[in-house]
């Protein structure tokens, strides 16, 4: 029995990583030719009024005359070195460019999720526990609104706010905690907003369920049946939409670092981008799907530790 | 008189004018004495077992009066409820796979009963979890008590139920179908179950069945359409039946002596719904014997020479709220 259930985890680890291999496979492949159909580097790259001479000079300098599967393979071949290639730009590392910005990108996104989190799903269950109540008539449209704003709009707005009129918080660049609070904020009023609206359905569904129904002819208050029978029942629900959310904090995080001249991630994709800066977008789209995928499996294991009825072949268990 | 534990009069369930669901259920029990709810569906079983707990839905107006060893279980607030509920009265719930939470190990759903009611002794509660997990006849129940509910067969669910409807020691246990999802051989043994536990409380066994009828009750209710068209003694209603619906109910019940030939008969029309319902006899749309004065609602009153009360102008076997002996008898 144990050395079988040993087994099966092993399995279902090498099947997940097999699959993470070729996702990130596909990733990169498509990104890398999307790149070259885009346009030429070496025009963008080249001074003002350079001859179709230096040009030329330039582009086999970057190695972008040879023939593009030439490009592709010694990509792969440096990918599998652990080399993600010079950015043309800056003349540095991608991978050192990178760790440069990930601390400022991980605090904003990990202020931002928490902060999504803890409002949303707070939020979401005083909605749907005071039903048709004066506390869900006045959360019901916030969270409208929280969907309904854009990032750039929200961030503007507080900026006005609380940095122009009130000037109580710093609006660009970083420097302590306090300028954290407007990009964190803007960035999680959208997730936010969201992780309401589902935590309010999941608590709802569950609470037409038989077995809130018999844990209240037990004798059971709306305390009890918060803690110890929804809270365990909506997490999966919740979980999933968490790890949705995540891939939109990514997302928004590249206007919200736009807004607030955050120096993260985000920043420099808009500036790789501008500058058809090609390794240095291959190393954060690479990055991007790294961090996707982990989020999937860290997901995933959740679900099997929550609910009893997964077993870690993905399949729920038969009655 | 009132060795009656379980006393329910003129309990009424309502969802807005026109909407009367429960229009008037009179039912005593005596202590140990299982009371069966029988009638097809629709007719307002659920709803009035829901209301006996208070666990009606909330757009439910619920009046009459329910008292449980003098004590009125009706009109309650939810704080009084929640003292009321698992303690008092308990419910075993249709189908277990879905009225059991499917994340908590069946050994802390049967301890929180005694967990809300005041044993905070948690080793006490462990203890007398797999006492009850025993009683119940869940083998091998100190393992047991840490499996969860998808782990266990459908009949051993259905025993952790009704584990945790007698953890709180209840004077009135109401099990609404409890052996509907399970398949006959099982149900049988749950069935005796149900009836050797029970000794100490009143029972409210709600079911279509009348085969299950049979096994398990001592006093049965006949309910149509939101009403009590006929209750009595188990003996007296299953051989003298009264009413014409009791009476087609019986007929639809196979006879486990005689061979079947061809289809069982079944009783033509439907239980007219909500809205539909008007002043005169529910059952008359589809009752044989129905004449003119069907337009016009009978009361529920005694049979003459037996015990039962039956709600029919022209009942049979004899005496109904309308003939005299001399008729009957003629
Ligand atoms: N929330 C509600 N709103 C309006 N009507 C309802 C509601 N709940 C139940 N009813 C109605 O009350 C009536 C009685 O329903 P109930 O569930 O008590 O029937 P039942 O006798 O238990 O039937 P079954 O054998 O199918 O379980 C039905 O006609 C149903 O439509
Ligand atoms: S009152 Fe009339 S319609 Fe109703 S059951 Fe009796 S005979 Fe039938
Ligand atoms: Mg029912």
């Amino acid at each position: 029995m144990r050395a079988g259930a040993a087994a099966a985890v092993c399995r279902y680890l090498g099947i997940r990583l097999g699959q993470a291999l070729i996702a990130l496979f596909g990733v990169t492949t498509a990104v890398f030719f999307a790149l070259r159909l885009s346009g030429d580097p070496a025009q963008l790259l080249a001074p003002q009024g350079a001859s179709q001479a230096d040009i030329a000079a330039l582009r086999h300098q970057l190695g972008l005359d040879a023939p593009v599967w030439r490009q592709y393979l010694d990509y792969l071949g440096n990918l599998l070195h652990g080399d993600l290639g010079y950015s043309y730009v800056q003349h540095e590392p991608a991978l050192t460019l990178i760790t440069q910005r990930i601390p400022y990108t991980v605090n904003l996104a990990l202020a931002a999720l928490v902060l999504s989190a803890v409002l949303g799903v707070g939020a979401g269950m005083v909605m749907a526990l005071n039903r048709g109540r004066w506390p869900e008539r006045v959360l019901t449209p916030l969270v409208l609104v929280g969907q309904a704003m854009p990032a750039f709009w929200t961030g503007i707005l507080l900026i006005l706010v609380f940095s122009v009129t009130f000037n109580l918080l710093p609006s660009t660049g970083f420097n302590g905690f306090d300028s954290l609070i407007l990009p964190a904020v803007t960035l999680a009023s959208l997730s936010a907003a969201t992780i309401a609206r589902m935590t309010r359905g999941a608590v709802l569904e569950q609470l037409d369920r038989d077995y809130i129904r018999t844990a209240r002819s037990k004798g059971a208050g709306t305390a009890r049946l918060v803690t110890r029978h929804l809270a365990r029942n909506i997490s999966i629900p919740i979980l999933t939409v968490l790890a949705l959310e995540v891939a939109n904090l990514l997302g928004g995080s590249v206007v919200t670092e736009l807004i607030f001249a955050w120096p993260g991630i985000g920043q420099l994709t808009v500036q790789s981008v501008d500058g058809r800066d090609f390794p240095l977008i291959q190393a954060i789209v690479l990055l991007a799907a790294v961090v996707y995928i982990a989020v999937n499996f860290v997901t995933d294991i959740a679900y099997a530790v929550l609910d009893p009825r997964v077993t870690t072949t993905g399949k729920a268990a038969g009655p | 008189m009132n060795d009656m534990l379980l006393d329910v009069r003129d309990l009424r369930v309502s969802f807005g004018p026109g909407k009367d669901a429960v229009t008037g259920l009179t039912l005593r029990a005596r202590r140990g004495e299982t009371v069966a709810l029988v009638g097809e569906s629709g007719c307002g079983k659920t709803l009035s077992a829901l209301a006996l707990a208070g666990l009606q839905p909330r757009e439910a107006a619920v009046s009459g009066s329910a008292e449980l060893g003098g004590v009125q279980l009706l009109g309650r607030t939810e704080r009084q409820l929640r003292r009321i509920r698992g303690n008092l009265v308990s419910m075993v719930f249709q189908d277990a796979s879905t009225a059991l939470n499917p994340l908590m190990t069946v050994g802390a759903q049967i301890e929180e009963v005694m967990a809300i009611h005041g044993t905070h002794d948690r080793r006490a509660r462990r203890k007398r979890s797999v006492e009850l997990l025993a009683a119940v006849g869940v083998p091998d129940a100190a393992n047991r008590a840490r499996s969860h509910p998808h782990q266990l067969s459908g009949g051993m669910r259905q025993r952790v139920m009704i584990a945790i409807a007698l953890a709180g020691s209840p004077d009135l246990v109401i099990a609404d179908e409890p052996t509907t999802a399970l398949d006959v051989t099982v149900q049988a043994q749950v069935l005796a179950l149900l009836r050797e536990s029970t000794r100490d409380a009143a029972v409210l066994f709600i079911t279509h069945d009348m085969g299950v009828v049979a096994e398990i009750a001592d006093q049965v209710v006949v309910m149509y359409a939101g009403t009590v068209v006929e209750s009595g003694p188990i003996a007296e209603v299953l051989e003298r039946p009264h009413h014409p619906y009791t009476a087609a109910l019986l007929a639809s019940v196979p006879d486990p002596d005689v061979p079947q030939a061809g289809e069982l008969p079944t009783i033509p029309g439907r239980v007219p719904p909500l809205g539909e319902r008007d002043a005169g006899c529910p059952f008359r749309d589809r009752c044989p014997k129905s004449q003119d004065r069907c337009r016009e609602r009978p009361p529920l009153g005694p049979v003459a020479g037996g015990e039962s009360a039956v709600a029919c102008w022209y009942p049979e076997h004899g005496e109904g709220s309308s003939r005299t002996v001399e008729e009957a008898t003629r």
